[in-house]
Parts: C-alpha cells; structure tokens; sequence
C-alpha cells in the first residue's frame, strides 16, 4: 500500500475515533437500556473499539512513523 | 439504612472513631510498602526519580493510571455529575481514555526515544539542552511548578472535605488536609519513583475493585439501575437526556482538549515518558489505556449521578460520594473507600512532589544557584523543597479559592498552554530558542490574566463580552492560549535563526 495513503487512512482513523466518543447525534436523546443512558452505552462499546484500534496501530503503525530504538 | 452518623450522641462517637480507625491504618500501610520500597532504592537521581528506567507495563501503567486516581477523578467528578449530570463520563472518557493516549504515542512515546539517546530525566533538561538555553529550562520548570501548586493543593482540599463528609463534620476540614499533607512529606521523604510506582500499582488495582463493589453494594439496596433512573426521571429529569445547558458542545470540546493536553505536561506525568522499560511497554499501556479510564470512570460518575436520583442531600462543604456511602453501605466499607481514595490520592501527589522536586533541583537550584551543588546536599533540598511546597499548599487549602473542579481545571489550563510549543519543538527542527520563549511566555500571560484579572464587562458592538472572564462564548480562554502559543512558537522561529549552541539533532530520532 502507498505509504501516503497509509497514513492518511491512520489520521482519519483516529480523527473518527476522537470524533464518535461523544456521540453527538444522540444529543436530547434520553432513551434508557437496563438503567443506563443510550448514549452512555454507545460511549461503553465506543471506548472498547478504541482500545482495539489503538492494538492495531501497535503493530502496523507506531515504528513506522516514528521509528524505533534501534533505527 | 440510616447512616450511623445520624444518631445522637456515643454511637456517632463511636462510628466517627471506627472511621477514623480505617482511614489513618489504611494510610499507615501504604506508608509501609513504600517504606519496604525505599529499602530497595539506590541513591542515585536515575534511580530515585525514574526507578532506573526498568518500569514494566502493569507498574507503568498503573502508576500513570494512579495520576488519575485524585481528588479530581474521586470527590471533583462525582460532585459534578451529581450536580449536572453524567456526561462528565464522556468529558473525562474522551479526554483521558482517546485524547491523552493519542498524546500518549505523539509526545510520550517521541520523548522515550530521545531521552533513551541522551539520558533526559525532565522535560525542561531536555528542552534546555536542545535549546542550549538555561532561560528555557528555568521558565519551563518555573512554569510547571507554578500549576503544580494548586493541584497539589486541590488533593489537600478534597481530603479535608472527605473526612468532614465522612464523620458528618466530626473531623473538621482543616484535620482531614492536615493528615494528608503529614502522609505526603512522610512518604515522599521515603520512598523514591520505585516507592510510589509500587504503591501507585496497588493503589490502583485496590481503588478499581471497591468503587465496583460500592456500586454493587448501592445498586442491591436501591433495587438496581433501572430503580434509579426512576428515581432520577423524578429529581432531576433532564439528567438522562444528553446535553445540557451546563454540557454544551463548546464545554464538553474545550475541557476535553484543555485537560488531555494539560496532563501531558504535569511533571508527574511527563517524566514517566522517560521511565519505560521498552517499546512495548509504553504500546501496551496506550491499547489498555481507554478501557482502563472507563473501569474507573463509569463507576465513579454513575455513583454521583445516582446519589441526585437517590434524593441524597450534600452538606455544605461535603463531597457526594463519602455521604452517598455513609448512607447505603456499613461504616467500615465507606471508610474502606475513602482511606484507599485519600491514599490514593496521597500517592498521585507524592508523584506531583518527587517530580516538582526534581524540576526545582535540578532545573533552578543548580543551573541558577549553585552549579557545583554535591548530590548529598542535592537529595536534602529536594525533601526540604518538597515540607516547604506541601506546606504553602496545605496552607493555601485552607482558604478554599474555590470548588474542586474549579481548582482543578485551572491547573490543567496553566499546563496546557505549554503543551503544543513543546510538540511543534519535538517535531519541526526549525523550532528556534527565541520561538520557544515568545510561545510559552505569551500563551502563559494570556492565560494568568484570565485567571488572576477579574472580568471587565465591556460593550462591543452593542453585545456585552466579559473580558478577562475564563470563558468567551463558552469556549474556554485556555484554547486561546493553546492556539497563540503555537502560533507565536512558529512563526518567531520562522522569523528567527537558530543560535549556533542550538541542536536541533538531539530530537531526531528513529524514522525522522
């Protein structure tokens, strides 16, 4: 894959993943599951996929945009 | 089940006593482990402030996790999510579990790489050497010493009000910050990086577990969430919904970016980016990051939301959190808690201390003072600093400048103003010493006199704009300052040329 376009895919990634941890589409919206907000139910599973995303970017982005130790 | 406190005369005694039995034993151990820690301490800086450089990702992690175990996170976040609402779940998840890790990999993981190259221990070392300018690295320690000082204090201020929470009133506010600013100096006296990582590491797994069992241990008496929310449709109905007038977009963006750059540049914080062991550390604790701040900020926030839905009534003074579990949950447990939140927090600051500590020796006292100062002599003002600090801001806690959240938020506000001059140095070699010095010196004006200056109402175009008031339009003024360091940090250093003492080399590292 092109290196730009490799980057560029990892910079939207995480302008979404900053962007969806607050859900703003729900705003107003007071629906409740099992006692809980929506809203904070999205922002729950939201944070889970972060963690998963940032797993990702540790094995196939973080040596290539900074380098690592022994570069 | 009535709170103990509650009824009259010895039985109050009595569970006043059992509390405070907890609370002070609970602190006494923490002083313990790191007391065993010290032991295993060498006596070098490396070793006392960074642990020679050897923490693994569970220490790392939980004593980066630990920085978030404060006064802030247990008394400050419940207080506001019982007045407001829960959204402060989504403030502080966006902000600490997405934002800060992001920051994490940007300005955490660039300084491991550059201080493994040239044995850094604190950020303004790193930018005076670069820089070849002790004026940066004093105004850059002074800078972070100044906004250490009221979150130092905003621990003393929670702790204080834990216990008047917690004895309803027995114990007065000034007692409860006393006893923690005696643990305080005790224990960093004690106890180096190594003492306060290990203690952090035990603090945190302890803290996660009992605010789940407290949540547990309320949802069972009050007859689960879904009672609660009924409870909240009733109190205060417009909790549920998201948004507010108080959470507008514009407050909910600006504290997320003001605080998730601001905890970047707290010396505790920022010198951990020196400590990791590996690589994989550090990657390791940025994946568990924001499923760790959501273990503990779900359950901490949700509490507080529900104690307005429970109908609990908050002294004046008090925390919500000590009187919504003196009211569901036995004596001893509530304690439990508040000893392992105020331990807790007495641990974060023995962090905030060591590290001021060794921004004040090591970055003034001996550059501006005495450059020939022996490591003996270096070790005693590092403690004398450390009683003369924690003192000023005990004393400074007992006039309460404001509420916690208050106090807080302006801390982080001070620090954030230095984050994005050190990112554009760590990034753009053409960073120059002149850029650095405009950026951070006019970002740090501009926001003091927002803080410091009191609001002056002033008629522009037929609108009134307060002037000097911390928001404009309900965006935060330490946005501004963010935005107009980074400016004048670029464009002086495009205007400028770099002295030739200048190395902008030291920061290129691996795939630079």
């Amino acid at each position: 894959m092109d290196a730009s376009i490799r980057a560029a895919g990892w910079l939207l990634t995480f302008v979404i993943i900053v962007a969806g941890a607050v859900p703003w589409f729900f705003w107003g919206n007071s629906q409740l599951i099992g006692g809980l907000p929506l809203w904070l139910w999205w922002h729950i599973g939201w944070m889970v996929v972060a963690s998963a995303v940032f797993a990702a970017f540790t094995r196939h982005g973080w040596e290539r945009y900074l380098g690592g130790v022994d570069a | 089940m009535p709170s103990p406190a509650l009824l009259s005369g010895g039985l109050s005694a009595a569970a006043t006593s059992v509390e405070l039995l907890v609370v002070v034993g609970y602190l006494l151990v923490a002083l313990l482990v790191g007391l065993v820690a010290y032991r295993l301490t060498g006596t070098d800086a490396e070793d006392y402030y960074l642990a020679g450089r050897s923490l693994g990702t569970l220490v790392l992690l939980f004593t980066t996790f630990a920085t978030l175990l404060s006064a802030f996170t247990f008394f400050a976040g419940p207080n506001l999510a019982y007045a407001q609402g829960p959204e402060w779940i989504l403030v502080m998840g966006t902000m600490d579990g997405i934002l800060f890790a992001m920051l994490w990999y940007l300005i955490g993981y660039k300084q491991w790489l550059i201080g493994q190259q040239h044995g850094y221990v604190t950020l303004p070392e790193m930018l005076g050497d670069r820089f070849g300018s002790t004026r940066l690295r004093g105004l850059v320690a002074g800078v972070s010493l100044f906004w250490l000082f009221p979150y130092v204090m905003l621990q003393q201020m929670g702790a204080g009000e834990a216990l008047v929470g917690l004895t309803d009133g027995a114990v007065p506010y000034w007692g409860g910050a006393a006893l923690i600013t005696v643990f305080m100096i005790l224990y960093v006296g004690l106890a180096g990086m190594r003492g306060v990582a290990w203690t952090d590491t035990i603090q945190g797994l302890f803290m996660l577990s009992v605010i789940w069992i407290a949540v547990a241990w309320v949802l069972s008496a009050v007859g689960g969430p879904t009672a609660v929310a009924a409870g909240l449709d009733a109190n205060a109905p417009t909790f549920l919904a998201l948004g507010s007038s108080f959470y507008t977009p514009a407050y909910i963006i600006s504290t997320a970016v003001v605080i998730a750059f601001g905890v970047t540049m707290f010396p505790q914080i920022n010198q951990r980016f020196f400590v990791a062991e590996s690589a994989t550390v550090l990657k390791r604790s940025f994946t568990l990051w924001p499923v760790l701040v959501l273990l503990l900020f779900v359950p901490a926030f949700l509490l507080g939301t529900w104690a307005a839905g429970l109908g609990i009534s908050v002294p004046e003074g008090a925390n919500v959190l000590p009187v919504l579990l003196g009211e569901y949950t036995p004596a001893w447990f509530a304690a439990l808690v508040i000893a392992g939140a105020m331990a807790a927090m007495m641990s974060s600051s023995d962090s905030m201390l060591l590290s001021g500590s060794s921004y004040f020796t090591r970055d003034l006292y001996r550059p501006f003072v005495e450059p020939a100062v022996t490591a003996d002599r270096e070790a005693w003002l590092a403690r004398g600093g450390v009683v003369a600090f924690a003192t000023m801001t005990f004393l400074a806690s007992l006039t309460r400048p404001g509420t916690l959240i208050q106090v807080g938020s302006t801390a982080f506000g001070g620090f954030a103003q230095l984050a994005l001059p050190v990112m554009v140095a760590l990034y753009w070699p053409k960073t120059t010493r002149r850029g650095m010095l405009a950026g951070i010196g006019a970002s740090q004006l501009l926001y003091l006199s927002h803080v410091f200056v009191p609001a002056i109402p002033v008629d522009v175009g037929g609108t009134t704009v307060a002037l000097f008031a911390r928001t404009y339009g309900g965006w935060d003024v330490a946005l501004a300052g963010m935005a107009l360091g980074a400016v004048l940090t670029i464009g002086v250093s495009w205007a400028t040329t770099a002295g030739s003492d200048e190395a902008a080399e030291r920061f290129a590292v691996g795939a630079d």
